[in-house]
């Protein structure tokens, strides 16, 4: 079986802080990390590589820099690693990312795509759906725990609101990962040190099939209009007290608002 | 596809558009439903109720509202962001390939300079985990669409009677391409809660501690006649459950009451609560961000009595 999962580097949206004069966002010493929704992806990758065997192909697009991340899938167990990286793509919106990243996995043979869900720094959760139309593959996102039947189809629950869908899926297809469900397994101390010693493939625009107009900033329908830091609340009246007089406070207030 | 799951998207287009609104229903056994849309403000509802669509699946609802935007051609098309929503609507947008726009808390045309005096169709979202916001357009390609957080809208008021046009749509499948077979649906009892819902909140953070600690908040939330909810980092080391989640991550609330017991208020948890009418803050930190950003009143002590 060949599966491809699909990673991101992100940074640490947690570590974000905001400048509280400038009200500005704070990137200085922010890590970049491997998405967490995709480390999960891999985790479940190589589940099943270890139960059927399998050969498991990180991808990425990004900058140079991603290569960190290919390393520490190396590290995990992957067994190839290709980063999609060309000023061509610069300026992607989901669209035009999910149109390029199929375009590498139609060179590549496949049984599986694993995605993470969504990408911290973005939160969309789209880029997987969007590949798996482009692919013209069925998607199941949401996905919490995915099982190989017998019979070469795959059983996987998705996770709703309310329920869980326990679906099976025919033939190839693309999921989309909730890290929750998959806690990734360590680094092996000789896993790192391989990896550093491994070939990270690092493709240009030129090692996929194309259509100029559907790459990039001019192939990405969707454009920002303007972003700024979120509109700061007026602060509250902080009250420090002793217990009994914060009760009295509160059951004041409450009643002062009709709420009791 | 359930009504709920569209609750306060549809009905704020009619607002402040000024355009017919359009509401698609899609399910099996759910015509009744269209009425009570018409009541919540849809000029017209489009109904494909059939077998195919009992429960929901990605490429048979796909197939169903890729027919439908094809035939009417909407200049905007909305989704609630919940599981089916951000399931389905990337797939559409790929499939017409138009923008989509993820998690919006606000949308607005706006005609000004900036857009030359034309109506532009304007969608904000949370970005960097909620650091930043992000005002997105969709210039060259139609439908413009979005998927709208289910909490942010204010919901408008129901009118009983009201009359609109109900439209039946007959699908037309491509059956070759349903690869996904639903096994069995299983129900989870969380589902009776929706937080969102909820006109007070009393909320727990990490200074909560533990179950016990949950436990006194909820005997508040009985008498308050609230539900209890929860911070992310309470549902991380498994004390809470994640559908009582409030934040980025979890839902956003606008309860009359939001009541933050040991929550320090990291911006992802303000994202998801700072929109509550009336905020009380108990920390025993009294710089915890809580106070100094989003609470309209705000009180220092120490909440649990051991």
């Amino acid at each position: 079986m060949n599966i491809i999962v699909c990673i991101k580097q992100v940074p640490d949206t947690t570590e974000i802080k905001i400048d509280p004069v400038k009200g500005t966002l704070i990137r200085e010493g922010v890590p970049s990390i491997m998405n967490p929704d995709d480390k999960g992806g891999l985790e479940l990758a190589l589940r099943l590589k270890d139960q059927f065997g399998a050969k498991v192909t990180v991808i990425s697009m990004g900058p140079p820099q991603a290569d960190v991340i290919m390393r520490e899938a190396f590290a995990m167990g992957a067994d190839r690693a290709i980063l999609l990286s060309d000023r061509k793509f610069a300026g992607s919106d989901t669209l035009a990312t999910s149109y390029a990243i199929s375009g590498l996995c139609r060179t590549l043979d496949y049984d599986l795509i694993i995605a993470g869900r969504q990408a911290i720094d973005g939160d969309t959760a789209q880029v997987g759906p969007e590949m798996a139309e482009h692919l013209g593959l069925p998607q199941v996102s949401y996905v919490c725990d995915a099982k190989l039947l017998d019979n070469g189809n795959l059983l996987v629950h998705k996770e709703n609101e309310d329920s869980v869908q326990v679906l099976e899926v025919e033939g190839k297809c693309l999921l989309t990962v909730l890290a929750s469900a998959f806690e990734p397994r360590y680094m092996t101390v000789s896993g790192i040190v391989e990896a550093y010693n491994r070939e990270v493939e690092v493709w240009g625009a030129d090692k996929i099939d194309y259509d100029e107009n559907r790459l990039g900033l001019s192939g990405s329908p969707t454009k920002v209009f303007q972003s700024f830091p979120k509109a700061m609340k007026a602060p509250g009246e902080v009250h420090e007290v002793s217990e009994e007089e914060a009760v009295e406070l509160i059951v004041n207030k409450l009643k002062e608002k009709h709420i009791i | 596809m359930e009504l709920k799951d569209y609750k306060n998207v549809f009905v704020f287009a009619a607002d402040t558009l000024g355009e017919k609104v359009v509401a698609m229903l899609l399910g099996c056994g759910i015509k009744d439903q269209a009425q009570k849309l018409i009541e919540f403000g849809a000029d017209e509802v489009i109904v494909a109720d059939c077998p195919e669509l009992k429960d929901y699946l990605s490429e048979q609802y796909t197939q169903v509202v890729d027919q439908i935007i094809k035939e009417r051609c909407p200049n905007i098309v909305l989704y609630g962001a919940t599981t089916i929503g951000r399931d389905m609507a990337p797939r559409i947008a790929s499939r017409l390939k138009t923008g989509l726009t993820a998690d919006c808390t606000k949308l607005e045309v706006v005609s000004d300079e900036k857009s030359n005096g034309e109506p532009q169709f304007r969608m904000t979202r949370p970005a960097f985990g909620g650091n930043l916001m992000a005002t997105i357009i969709c210039p060259n390609t139609r439908p413009q669409m979005s998927t709208v957080r289910p909490g942010v809208m204010q919901k408008r008021q129901r009118q009983e009677g009201r009359q609109g046009v109900v439209t039946v749509f007959a699908p037309k499948f491509d059956t070759s391409k349903f690869k996904v077979k639903l096994v069995e649906t299983i129900k989870e009892d969380k589902a009776m809660v929706d937080i969102a819902d909820a006109k007070i909140l009393v909320s727990g953070g990490r200074g909560v501690h533990n179950k016990e600690g949950f436990d006194k908040l909820q005997a508040l939330a009985d008498v308050l006649g609230g539900q209890v909810s929860s911070s992310r980092a309470m549902v991380d080391n498994g004390v809470m459950p994640h559908e009582r989640q409030v934040g980025q991550t979890g839902k956003t609330v606008r309860p009359n009451l939001y009541m933050a017991c040991g929550i320090s208020g990291a911006i992802q948890h303000l994202a998801g609560m700072e929109e509550s009418d009336f905020i009380i803050a108990i920390n025993k930190d009294k710089f915890a961000p809580i106070f100094s950003v989003a609470c309209a009143t705000a009180l220092y002590g120490r909440f649990f009595l051991e």
